[in-house]
């Protein structure tokens, strides 16, 4: 089945997770081969995930480790202790 | 994965039965995770960082519940995701939540924006702080439902199941949700990728 660009579009999502069924894939490759439109959007879509699973795009406040270890580590000496003083 | 699952519960079953330093070393892979399932519900690094406290507080004191028929990853995130709801319930007025569950319902343009010589803009340039910057606040502005699929997807990379078990909804509406996400995404960045790279082609320019 020969697919127009905005049913590409549709499947895209999926497509990049790798759950299209054997067939769609390859009905959307074909497209993608001569879509540079598609391939674009396909390529860009990529490399937004990519950069988000880059731990460097999405930081943790400085100091929450440390923090987070210390209340535990207060917990584990006193159960419930931190509760009790509010 | 699997050596890691194992690991993880020998350290449980020894917590359980009274090692609870170890419980410092259970949690240190997932405290990212914590926190950003903390922060993708309430939007305030503060309240994710106290949130996140209060999660892990929280899954330390439950953990002799833990039954190990889901991943403990799963069990923890639900429990950040619980955390994070309740303070979100304090903040926000009854009237307010019943306008976001509408969300889903609306039928929007959730289509990707064309762009062009994509291939030409060499990957150093992901490496830009602006672009990082641009892709935090396109997530913060992301609509509450979509906002903590994507998270969980695409930054926690939980996947379909386990994040649609943690959300409570159902796997086709993670998909739905991810999908529309990543597109809103992609249109909202694409001003960033143009300027890298001018268009050459008059004919997409135009389609821009």
């Amino acid at each position: 089945m020969k697919l127009d660009c905005k049913h590409v579009w549709e499947h895209i999502s999926e497509y990049i997770d790798g759950s299209v069924d054997a067939k769609l894939r390859e009905d959307i490759e074909r497209h993608l081969e001569h879509c540079e439109i598609c391939s674009a959007i396909l390529d860009s879509t990529r490399n937004i995930l990519i950069l988000t699973a880059d731990d460097r795009t999405f930081e943790l406040p400085v100091g929450y480790s440390e923090r987070l270890h210390e209340r535990l580590a207060r917990e584990l000496e006193n159960p419930g202790g931190d509760l009790k003083k509010k | 994965m699997r050596t890691t699952e194992t690991n993880e519960a020998g350290l449980i079953a020894r917590i359980v039965a009274g090692e609870k330093e170890l419980f410092h070393e259970l949690i240190r892979p997932y405290e990212r995770m914590v926190y950003l399932t903390l922060f993708a519900i309430v939007k305030n690094e503060s309240e994710a960082e106290d949130g996140a406290q209060e999660a892990v507080i929280s899954a330390y004191r439950h953990l002799a519940s833990f039954r190990g028929d889901a991943k403990f990853s799963t069990w923890l995130v639900t429990i950040a995701i619980n955390e994070g709801r309740k303070r979100l319930r304090k903040a926000k007025t009854a009237a307010e939540e019943s306008i976001e569950e509408k969300e889903e319902a609306h039928e929007g343009d959730y289509s990707p924006a064309p762009l062009t010589d994509w291939r030409e803009i060499p990957l150093e340039a992901l490496e830009r702080k602006e672009l990082r910057e641009a892709l935090r606040v396109a997530v913060r502005d992301l609509p509450d439902i979509y906002r903590q699929v994507f998270t969980l997807r695409d930054l926690e990379e939980l996947n379909v199941e386990e994040t649609a078990q943690a959300l409570g909804i159902n796997p086709g509406a993670v998909k739905v949700r991810l999908h529309r996400a990543r597109m809103m995404l992609q249109k909202r960045l694409v001003p960033y990728l143009k300027t890298t790279a001018p268009a050459r082609r008059l004919f997409f320019g135009r389609a821009l």
